[in-house]
């Protein structure tokens, strides 16, 4: 089994499916942590993270956080308001005044794809991305994986529809690549004005109404409907695009079996989801949100140089320090 | 003026047809003799030719010299210089600097700073339209008057049909071709890349190929309609091949141009999101190129040109949508053409003289494009055989993008003449003291 995913997590196109098992395995005795009462290990003592975030966000900033400060780092939160880049300092130049200062790890969260490449290519520090434009959200897909692979187990020829805008998704391209990695059935389903032209190309089922993916899956990966999508034109309406599109109570019951219901979130409720739905006894959003912190905790683990096979113990040692003490 | 032969050179000039070793002598500015062995005046300058090319010179009409307006980034003295390193004895600007080239006494500044340079030859294109802000046409007879030898608003498409209507009519008076950029500007906008399979994967916004299909139709048939010469830049696509050999089959007065990287490069060196593989028109696919090569062999691409685009490299050192588009050509052109044109045998020799002179100066109506007793001593002399490494720091440009960094070409410049003066040699001149002397 491979036993590194290299020096930075930018997507998980360039993973192998050993090397994305590696992560979801390494999540796994990291899940622990979080239900203790006292939340911390000392497996990254001494290092220093940044969360370089330039586009707004919540979730994902605060689950790394707790990751980063279960894993005993030192970390630094810097967001685009308030910092230098909103003095018009480019990429380049705040990558390398961070580097300046000998820091160990970067998360960004960037509007530009190829923006965690960007600053991957030119410093030394691991860098994770936490979203980049349209490209990829890595830990968004490994999280939804592992939540897949909770219920499921093997996820070799499981059906999972992504349903939304597939155009303008970094988490559907991260769950696409990931899922067919690792042996899934993959399809997407969505108004045509927001499917990659290309998308035949990806090696995934395409569905034009959301009856037909709910009658063929397993499990429904809603994406959220950003609105500035109809602003620009590419649906008419959020009404229109429930009517058509929406997740409803009624749709699910029509298939007549389980579907496990999955949301990246933030959700518009009464627009790509219906509050019943998202609330039901099939919806595993809140375990989504849970796992986030696992995933992440084990991808800044792997990055910071430790070992999976070790990521036991090192809930009571240092990665970092391990060498000294062998 | 010292006369000046060049023996025993391959003379490649399709305007008469020749292919054949032999010697070329030069007075006054002037080719005073070509083929067979020819016995200069005893003061000619020699330049020994053996196992070298000897050619009109190269005329590129596409290229963006960025003065006045971002001296930093480019001069017309060091694009005409770099043109002169690439071969080309003369090179025509673009209008998108800053001001606007959109009236005479901008287009008599480059007049002026081309002659200072002293280097390839420099001629001004105006703008179509005031600002290039697609209302109101530019002044084309006084532009014309003082050195414009077309008109284009390169950079940005003429949306306007109507514009673009009257800007063909308009033109005829003059006998200037109108060159149009094709795009489609809301099917582009926002488009960093080539739309297709690398796009999506790259969670980049793409630029479907209709986006320039739609405004190469719409050109060919406003040339029909008008009646006037319409020129379309930077062609990229199959799609747009087609159309251009529709609208010649029908005996419209239309003409199309392609650009070395879309002969060479795919969508492919977008991976990795490297900016030097940013353009607009975007690198396409596999099948794009093969057209376009098809369409430069069978002249329904008239000629290459290189949309030659400096950047201030910092510029280009950022996230991708943000990098501006454009790369550097003058000083890889030639390598280019010959190491994915003709080493694999899509085109000859001849070809690529008929693309790269005779094409331009005639459709242009220039100066050059023939070595005939007579004619004016443009010539490029070049090594066919020459193996070397791009090196961006050794351009004479002060451009320094272009994705072709670290590649081996085959063919490279050995000397330009413009009017029987050296402005760039790679070679020893028998009688000269200086070695390598670059003019200007």
């Amino acid at each position: 089994m491979t036993e590194t995913i290299g020096k930075d997590l930018l997507g998980l196109e360039s993973l192998t499916g050993d090397q994305i098992r590696l992560i979801l395995d390494t999540a796994e005795p990291f899940k622990e942590i979080s239900e203790r009462a006292i939340k911390k290990v000392p497996a990254l003592r001494g290092s220093t993270i940044v969360n370089l975030f330039f586009e707004n966000s919540t979730r994902t900033r605060i689950s790394f956080e707790f990751a980063e400060k279960r894993l005993s780092a030192d970390t630094v939160n810097v967001s685009a308001s308030g910092s230098s880049v909103s003095k018009g300092e480019t990429l380049v130049d705040t990558a390398r005044n961070l580097e300046a200062m000998r820091i160990d790890m970067v998360v960004i969260r960037h509007s530009a794809s190829g923006a965690a490449k960007f600053l991957a290519d030119r410093i030394e520090s691991n860098v994770i991305n936490a979203g980049d434009g349209t490209h990829e959200h890595p830990t968004q897909g490994l999280l939804d994986i592992l939540t897949l692979r909770d219920r499921f187990g093997d996820l070799k020829g499981r059906r999972v529809c992504i349903c939304g805008d597939i155009l303008h998704s970094r988490v559907a391209r991260s769950n696409i690549w990931g899922l067919t990695k690792l042996g899934a059935e993959v399809a997407v389903c969505g108004p045509r004005s927001l499917l990659p032209n290309a998308i035949d190309e990806f090696g995934v089922q395409i569905f034009d109404r959301i009856e037909e993916a709910i009658d063929w899956a397993e499990a429904l990966n809603v994406l959220r409907l950003q609105f500035e999508r109809m602003t620009a034109g590419y649906i008419p309406s959020a009404r229109e695009y429930n009517r058509v599109f929406g997740i409803s109570r009624e749709r699910l019951d029509r298939a007549n079996r389980d579907i496990l219901i999955l949301h990246p979130g933030p959700m518009n409720r009464g627009v790509e989801i219906d509050s019943d739905v998202a609330d039901g006894p099939h919806s595993v959003i809140l375990d989504q949100v849970t796992n986030g912190v696992a995933i992440r905790m084990a991808v800044l683990y792997l990055l910071a140089g430790g070992k999976p096979e070790l990521a036991e113990a090192a809930k009571g040692g240092s990665a970092r320090g391990r060498e000294d003490r062998e | 003026m010292k006369p000046l032969l060049l023996r025993g050179g391959r003379l490649v000039d399709p305007s008469q047809k020749l292919d054949e070793r032999g010697d070329l002598l030069i007075t006054g500015g002037d080719v005073a003799g070509i083929g067979g062995q020819i016995n200069g005046p005893e003061e000619a300058d020699v330049i020994d030719c053996e196992g070298l090319i000897v050619s009109p010179g190269f005329i590129d009409v596409h290229c963006h010299l960025r003065e006045p307006g971002r001296e930093d980034v480019e001069t017309i003295a060091t694009g005409a210089r770099a043109a002169a390193a690439g071969g080309f004895t003369a090179v025509c600007a673009m209008p998108n600097t800053d001001p606007v080239t959109d009236n005479q006494a901008a287009v008599g500044f480059i007049v002026r700073q081309a002659l200072r340079a002293a280097a390839a030859r420099v001629y001004p294109i105006g703008a179509i339209s005031v600002g290039q802000e697609g209302k109101v046409l530019a002044e084309f007879g006084e532009m014309v008057g003082a050195g414009a030898i077309a008109v284009s608003d390169d950079g940005k498409p003429v949306a306007s049909a109507q514009l673009m209507r009257t800007a063909l009519e308009y033109a005829r008076t003059f006998k200037i071709p109108v060159i149009d950029h094709c795009e489609e500007p809301t099917l582009s906008a926002g488009g960093a890349m080539n739309e297709g399979i690398v796009s999506a994967h790259l969670g980049l916004k793409g630029i479907p190929a209709e986006a320039e299909e739609i405004m190469v139709i719409r050109d060919i048939l406003l040339a029909r309609l008008t009646g006037g010469h319409v020129h379309l830049a930077h062609m990229s696509t199959k799609g747009s091949v087609e159309l251009i050999r529709w609208g010649k089959e029908r005996g419209i007065t239309v003409t199309a141009e392609a650009c070395p990287h879309h002969l060479s490069l795919t969508e492919e060196s977008v991976r990795g999101y490297d900016t030097n593989a940013k353009m607009n028109p975007p690198l396409r696919t596999e099948e794009d190129i093969e057209a376009l090569r098809e369409a430069v062999k069978d002249g329904t691409i008239d000629l290459v040109a290189t949309d030659h685009a400096p950047h201030h490299y910092d510029e280009k050192e950022r996230e991708f949508a943000d990098a501006p588009n454009g790369i550097v050509g003058l000083e890889t052109a030639l390598a280019v053409v010959v190491t994915n044109l003709v080493e694999p045998g899509h085109l000859t020799f001849t070809d690529l003289v008929n693309r790269m002179s005779c094409a331009p100066a005639r459709l242009f109506n220039l100066a050059g494009g023939s070595l005939k007793r007579g004619a004016t001593a443009d010539i490029t002399i070049f090594d066919a055989k020459a193996r070397w490494k791009v090196d961006p720091s050794t351009f004479l440009s002060k451009g320094r993008n272009t994705p072709y960094v670290g590649m081996t070409l085959v063919g490279r410049t050995a000397c330009t003449i413009v009017a029987g003066s050296v402005v760039y040699q790679y070679l020893p001149v028998q009688g000269r003291t200086e070695m390598n002397r670059v003019r200007g």
